[in-house]
């Protein structure tokens, strides 16, 4: 009797587990072919031949490797420069973003100071000016101080695009490290400098990673500010998107493919870490 | 080797003030308590004499010298928090040699000293493993440890037994006090664990509400609170307060007398004693049994005298039933008598 209840019951159970899974992972299959389908056929006709991208009907399967896309692309005028100014103004963008992101973001987690709050709020609001708004501007004033067209001036325009999720993201990583582990560090000797170095900078690492891994990432992917601000200093977005419309499309395809790259392994370098931020990991 | 003072030490957070001129001088090799319910303002003493909290009015020396105004790294002191603050990326050896290594001091001697620490303390199979490798207990040697090397004359505990569990805590009691015993730093140890305090501390003093009630060693503490703060904050159960009203040399309480308070005529008066001093059968008292509860080594009775309740210690095989009449006699010299309406201790008539 008791044994009949259990097995009946059991199965009603297993049935709703099962329903649960089918739509989670159903709804996660969805999601995933909506982001991984376009860059797919985006490899797919990066690395096919150039002409297959106008065949029609396309066909899923790759029909035969070729590296004559991607290598068209790389040697055409102006992309190994854009590419290396594009580099150099990512890296200038980590550098410049942590600099001045970290020890804000420090404040913000370790100090209680009279316009705490409002310092927090003023962070996030400078997010709601959209860059078009302040491009004309912005580009009068780069042209009268010299910063225009030069590569210095896009990566503090990018600095300044990434700090606030920098300063957000690195109060966050140092809110984790307990204060008391500096203080002790103190009482062992240290100044509130060295604390800092030894033991506060060491465990925010793989956060600050993450951050400058962003910093890099946005930087590396930012269009207008890097189009409006520059004429030959391009950088890879702003170098593609000039060409854009004299280009052939698998020149678009291969380009696309080479800007998408870093953001992969973004998402790979960042993905446990995006889940301590955004909520506990299951 | 080092003593500390404090000389109307202030402390103020915001609108709220943490410490209210506290004076309070600590001999050399002493082993001295800060005891008191949380938000006292022990915590914040201790992270005065640190240097990890800067005072607002008056002075604290380390020795000789004046550190008011030093950081912590100039004032020679060591301290064990009470999270242990091990740091997790640094293997045990290194937490402990992170000290000697900010003195600046050499190689070897670091060595052997680590190794030392590390004996002493019981952590050489863990040298080289990281914190998160170690259990509670063992974390919080490594952080007495790293205290410890460092030769700081002057040791600091934030509550470090706070965070183990009751059987752990009985045992690195112990411990602690062997170690103070085997090294004979300067000891300040910040706990609101009265029986840690009672059982730890050369001198203890006790806290409230940013002011230090009183210092004394424990038995004074305990036999002589200078009030009922103190009286019904140290022992396990509290001493008891009856109240009474003084007339001509005698207690007057509510159907009962006792002979002996202080000249303080129609004065309302408290009645102070503690559980174990009770005499059972015989005494002006008379009292109704509430509960008895056998704890193996005692039972404990809660008795009713009047309109106060009162907790009386009597032998393990008594056999005490609800609503029983019992006659129960205060030993004389155990009585302390307080100022009802101060909570002040009067002086003793003995």
């Amino acid at each position: 009797m008791t044994g009949a209840t259990a097995t009946g019951r059991r199965p009603s159970l297993t049935r709703r587990t099962v329903v649960d899974r089918v739509l989670l992972y159903g709804a996660a299959t969805l999601l995933g072919l909506w982001t991984l389908l376009p860059i797919y056929l985006i490899a797919l006709a990066a690395f096919g031949k150039s002409l297959a991208v106008y065949e029609f009907p396309k066909s899923f399967l790759p029909t035969g490797f070729s590296t004559e896309t991607m290598s068209f692309f790389v040697n055409s005028t102006g992309v190994l420069e854009s590419v290396r100014n594009s580099v150099i103004v990512a890296l200038g963008t980590i550098v410049l973003g942590l600099s001045i992101g970290t020890p804000a973001g420090y404040a913000l987690a370790r100090f209680r100071f009279p316009g705490r709050d409002l310092f927090h709020l003023a962070v996030l609001s400078s997010k709601m000016f959209p860059i078009a708004i302040l491009s004309i501007p912005l580009a009068v004033t780069f042209i009268g101080i010299g910063l225009y067209d030069t590569l210095l001036g896009v990566v503090i325009i990018h600095s300044a695009m990434v700090l606030p999720f920098i300063v957000i993201v690195t109060a966050g990583v140092f809110h984790g490290v307990s204060r008391e582990l500096e203080e002790a560090a103190m009482t062992l000797g240290t100044s509130r400098f060295g604390a800092f170095m030894r033991v506060a900078l060491p465990l925010a690492l793989p956060g600050l990673a993450a951050a400058a891994i962003f910093a890099f990432v946005s930087s590396w992917n930012e269009v207008f500010a890097a189009t409006i601000l520059t004429v030959r200093e391009r950088t890879l977005p702003a170098h593609v998107l000039a060409g854009l419309n004299q280009s052939p499309l698998y020149f678009k395809f291969a380009g696309g493919f080479f800007m998408i790259i870093p953001s992969f392994f973004f998402i790979f370098f960042m993905r446990r870490y995006l889940f301590n931020l955004w909520g506990p990991g299951r | 080797m080092a003593s500390v003072s404090f000389e109307t030490v202030r402390k103020v957070f915001g609108k709220t003030t943490a410490l209210r001129d506290v004076d309070l001088a600590i001999r050399d090799g002493e082993f001295m308590v800060l005891l008191g319910p949380s938000g006292c303002g022990k915590t914040t003493l201790l992270r005065c004499l640190a240097g990890l909290e800067r005072i607002d009015g008056g002075a604290v020396r380390i020795g000789e010298r004046e550190v008011s105004d030093l950081p912590p790294r100039d004032r020679n002191i060591a301290m064990v928090f009470q999270s242990y603050a091990v740091f997790p990326h640094m293997k045990v050896y290194d937490n402990i040699a992170f000290g000697l290594r900010m003195r600046k001091k050499p190689k070897p001697e670091i060595e052997r000293r680590v190794r030392e620490g590390a004996a002493l303390l019981q952590l050489e199979p863990f040298l080289d493993r990281y914190p998160a490798q170690l259990s509670g207990g063992q974390r919080q040697r490594v952080a007495v440890a790293r205290a410890i090397v460092t030769d700081a004359p002057v040791l600091l505990m934030d509550e470090p037994l706070s965070n183990l569990d009751a059987l752990l805590r009985l045992h690195a009691r112990a411990e602690l006090k062997r170690l103070h015993n085997d090294v004979k730093r300067t000891t300040v140890y910040v706990t609101h664990d009265q029986i840690e305090a009672l059982s730890m501390g050369d001198r203890i003093a006790v806290m409230k509400d940013g002011e230090i009630v009183q210092v004394d060693n424990p038995s004074v503490l305990y036999d002589r609170p200078a009030n009922v703060f103190v009286g019904s904050f140290i022992g396990s159960p509290p001493m008891n307060f009856l109240r009474c009203v003084a007339r001509n040399g005698t207690a007057v309480g509510d159907g009962w007398q006792v002979p002996g308070p202080p000249a303080m005529d129609g004065k309302p008066m408290l009645l102070g004693i503690r559980p174990e001093n009770i005499r059972i059968g015989d005494g002006p008292l008379r009292g109704q049994v509430v509960v008895a509860e056998p704890l193996g080594s005692h039972t404990l009775l809660t008795v009713k005298v009047g309109p106060d309740t009162m907790k009386v210690v009597a032998p393990a095989d008594s056999a005490f039933r609800p609503d029983e009449m019992l006659q129960l006699g205060p030993e004389p010299h155990k009585v302390r008598w307080m100022d009802e309406a101060t909570g002040g201790a009067v002086t003793a008539p003995h």
